[in-house]
């Protein structure tokens, strides 16, 4: 027999929290539990009593698991709230890397003139190497780090999606 | 609450200020200083059981009987994962339950010591909530938290597990009740008004309507099946019932059309088939209720009322969701149908009296294999006639003999049926009688059971010599695992791999052996006297019912079939299946 596989879209999703012990667990556990998705997950703490803290998670999936996903995230007690910002409307998502790269001669050159070009900055520097910081959206990162391959790429660390609405509204 | 308090201490006045009249537990190494406390404790009773899955069930079948939390005590490693298959079971049919664990004192944990497990680990996907306390001052606030998230909402098991040395140390002076928020975790209990609105408009305009109730009716407590019975009396609409909610209706109702799903009835399951509108409350549109799902009632709107919002829309698309609690919704639902009218449901009803007329449920009087031997379902039709002025409450284990119990034993209000329907858990039905005779010390409590379910927990029978608790256990024995060797018959062409119960104890001898008494019924035309016998018992008593071996358990929607393509019994049944209907459960 052959097992099926529904077409799925990318959803971002802000989860606020409490800050508790195993609460990302939780979360994650559920998406493995379930066999839900997870493309990229990050979280931080983003209260001034260091109380609640802020996930935003990239998942994919069937519109109707998308919703399920929701509201299985807001079943979960420590769940304050979740937003679909894919579906709420327009928002921004940015995500940070860091990107080393080795070489010498001309191709230290070219990698310095490409970072520049894509804004990024240089946060270390040896005789032979850079590490450059590069924030944006994923697709933008996707691109400067295939560029860096052919100049000598050594290392990729990405921080994942952090997203937020566009205009003056709170969610 | 005093300051000068331990731990254990703290945690035993917050048991009590919750009104807990049972815990049930077992002893161990961490949870030495809340046994202590409970030494000469008299303002509430523990039960001392004989494996803490026991504990588990038998304080699920307190909780569903009574309507109270149930609440266990364990110990840390062996004792908190000997209790997870409760706390699971707990959590699939949403039974409210606090489980107390000891754990290893907060220095070792994560060291590998004795008897030490990750139990908010193990457990956190099988609870609603979980907690590890690490400060005493916490204790307080967490355990009031815990009984309310158990009881609020969707019920559920809520598991505290509680370091040894915080049940020894006294909080800081003035640090008391600090911990979780308490204004956290609202749920949502009145359905919106605009959907209660849209809803009545669907109700009162459906020519094929139908009430599909579920467990949480039950839930919800009595009032919901009052309601229930009210709405139907202004609607006209029939109404069936999934497993977990059998009682909410009376099963004498000339509008009960018994319960639905696999093994469901006829008139059940063509209604749903057919209906155009259904309102589904408080069920969840579980795999053993819908059948295969793109043949699930094709024709209808359908309205789905749950108070968890993630039962909505899981597995089968509704028009009109409706979040909130069963009771309250119901009412809402009778104020604004107000005096309206049902459309004139004759066609439908007489649709509904030609399906009753297959009459689903009969069965042969005679075993082709042993015509002499008992057929099960009629030791479980003497077993209701005989007993149903007492009004009793039935618990089950998990098989044929439970499906038996479910269509040829009837129930007439809600807590009197209590059985592991979500996660299936065989040896459920002992410990949980236990718990609903302490709960309910004047009814009588059955539990019904088969041969091979009986023996997982059979150690419990201790249990209930040691408190005198007089339930009885009424085994049907089949010498088979029944429903395994019935889907071996229907799916493998009768390969019985390991599903012939060999090497059984002696019931009646092993009854003896615990203080109990036991009978054993061979023949049909002892059947009613050792029915009798058992209720005339005034103590526990096991009735070993020797019934036919061959019996299956009928009607039934084979795996992968519609709601209409159910085998009744004497339909003629293919020995083998294709590979997509053997992959469902």
């Amino acid at each position: 027999m052959r097992i099926e596989e529904a077409t799925s879209e990318r959803h971002v999703l802000t989860v606020t929290v409490d800050n508790e012990p195993g609460i990302l667990a939780k979360i994650t556990g559920l998406f493995t539990a379930r066999g839900y998705n997870i493309d990229s997950l990050t979280v931080a703490d983003i209260s001034e009593n260091h109380a609640i803290s802020r996930i935003t998670i990239v998942t994919k999936g069937p519109p109707e698991i998308i919703d399920q996903i929701e509201a299985q995230l807001e079943r979960l007690v420590p769940v304050h709230g979740v937003v679909d910002l894919t579906t709420a409307g327009e928002h921004v998502e940015r995500e940070l890397a860091l990107v080393k790269v080795e070489g010498t001669g001309e191709t230290r050159v070219e990698a310095l003139r490409t970072a520049e070009v894509f804004r990024a900055n240089v946060v270390d520097t040896t005789p032979e190497s850079f590490v450059f910081e590069l924030t944006g959206s994923s697709k933008k990162i996707e691109s400067f780090v295939a560029l860096m391959r052919g100049l000598g790429l050594v290392e990729v660390g990405r921080s994942g999606i952090v997203g937020m609405m566009r205009g003056s509204e709170k969610i | 609450m005093s300051q000068e308090r331990s731990g254990a201490a703290i945690l035993v006045e917050c048991l009590v200020e919750q009104g807990v009249e049972f815990v049930f537990g077992y002893p161990g190494g961490a949870v030495l200083p809340i046994y202590d406390e409970l030494f000469g404790e008299e303002r509430l009773r523990h039960i001392l059981v004989r494996h803490e899955a026991g504990a588990a069930h038998a304080a699920e079948g307190y909780a569903r009987s009574t309507g109270k939390p149930g609440v266990v005590l364990v110990t840390s490693g062996p004792g908190a994962t000997n209790a997870v298959t409760g706390i699971a079971d707990a959590f699939m049919d949403s039974i409210p339950m606090v489980v107390i664990t000891g754990q290893v004192p907060t220095a070792l944990i994560g060291t590998d010591a004795f008897q030490e497990a990750d139990t908010v680990g193990i457990t956190r996907h099988c609870t609603k909530h979980n907690y590890l306390v690490k400060d005493p001052a916490e204790l307080e606030s967490t355990i009031r938290e815990a009984f309310r998230i158990a009881t609020s909402g969707r019920p559920g098991p809520v598991v505290v597990d509680i370091p040894k040395d915080v049940q020894i140390a006294i909080p800081a002076c003035g640090s008391a009740n600090t911990g979780p928020a308490s204004h956290r975790y609202q749920p949502q209990v009145a359905g919106k008004d605009s959907k209660i609105a849209e809803a009545i408009k669907l109700i009162a305009n459906a020519k094929r309507p139908i009430l599909y109730t579920g467990g949480g009716i039950i839930n919800s407590g009595p009032e919901a099946s009052r309601l229930l019975r009210q709405l139907q009396h202004l609607t006209g609409a029939p109404v069936t019932s999934t497993l977990m909610g059998l009682g909410a209706l009376p099963a004498d109702h000339p509008d009960w059309l018994g319960m639905l799903g696999m093994h469901g009835t006829f008139e059940a399951n063509m209604s749903m088939n057919k209906c155009d509108v259904m309102v589904c409350i408080g069920a969840r549109f579980d795999d053993r209720v819908t059948g295969r799902l793109d043949a699930f009632s094709p024709d209808s709107k359908k309205i789905h009322i749950d108070i968890d919002r993630a039962s909505i829309n899981k597995n089968v698309r509704v028009d009109l969701g409706i979040v909130g609690d069963c009771a309250t919704v119901l009412g809402q639902l009778i104020e604004v149908w107000g005096d309206r009218k049902p459309q004139d449901l004759g066609e439908w009803k007489a649709r509904i009296t030609g399906w009753r007329a297959r009459e689903c449920l009969a069965y042969p009087e005679k075993s082709a294999k042993d015509p002499s031997a008992i057929m099960p379902q009629k030791a479980i039709e003497r077993l209701f006639e005989l007993t149903k002025q007492r009004n009793p409450i039935i618990t089950t284990e998990v098989g044929q003999h439970q499906m038996w119990a479910a269509q040829y034993f009837h129930f007439f209000g809600p807590n009197k049926w209590l059985t592991s329907g979500g996660l299936g858990t065989m040896g459920y039905g002992l410990p949980a009688a236990i718990g609903a005779q302490l709960g309910n010390p004047d009814d009588l409590v059955i539990d019904i059971a088969g041969e091979a379910s009986i023996q997982m927990n059979i150690q419990e029978l201790g249990t209930a010599s040691q408190y005198r608790l007089p339930v009885k256990i009424f085994v049907l024995n089949n010498e088979y695992m029944g429903m395994v060797r019935q889907w071996q018959e229907l799916t493998y062409e009768s390969r019985y791999s390991n599903s012939y119960s060999d090497s059984l104890p002696d019931f009646v001898a092993l009854a003896q052996a615990y203080g109990w008494k036991g009978i054993r019924i061979n023949d049909e035309s002892e059947l009613d006297a050792g029915i009798e016998s058992m209720m005339a018992h005034d103590g526990p008593v096991i009735v070993d019912c020797m019934v036919a071996k061959d019996a299956n358990c009928f009607p039934m929607i084979p795996s992968g079939a519609a709601h209409t393509e159910m085998l009744l019994y004497g339909d003629q049944v293919d020995g083998t299946m294709d590979d997509e209907a053997k992959a469902l459960v």
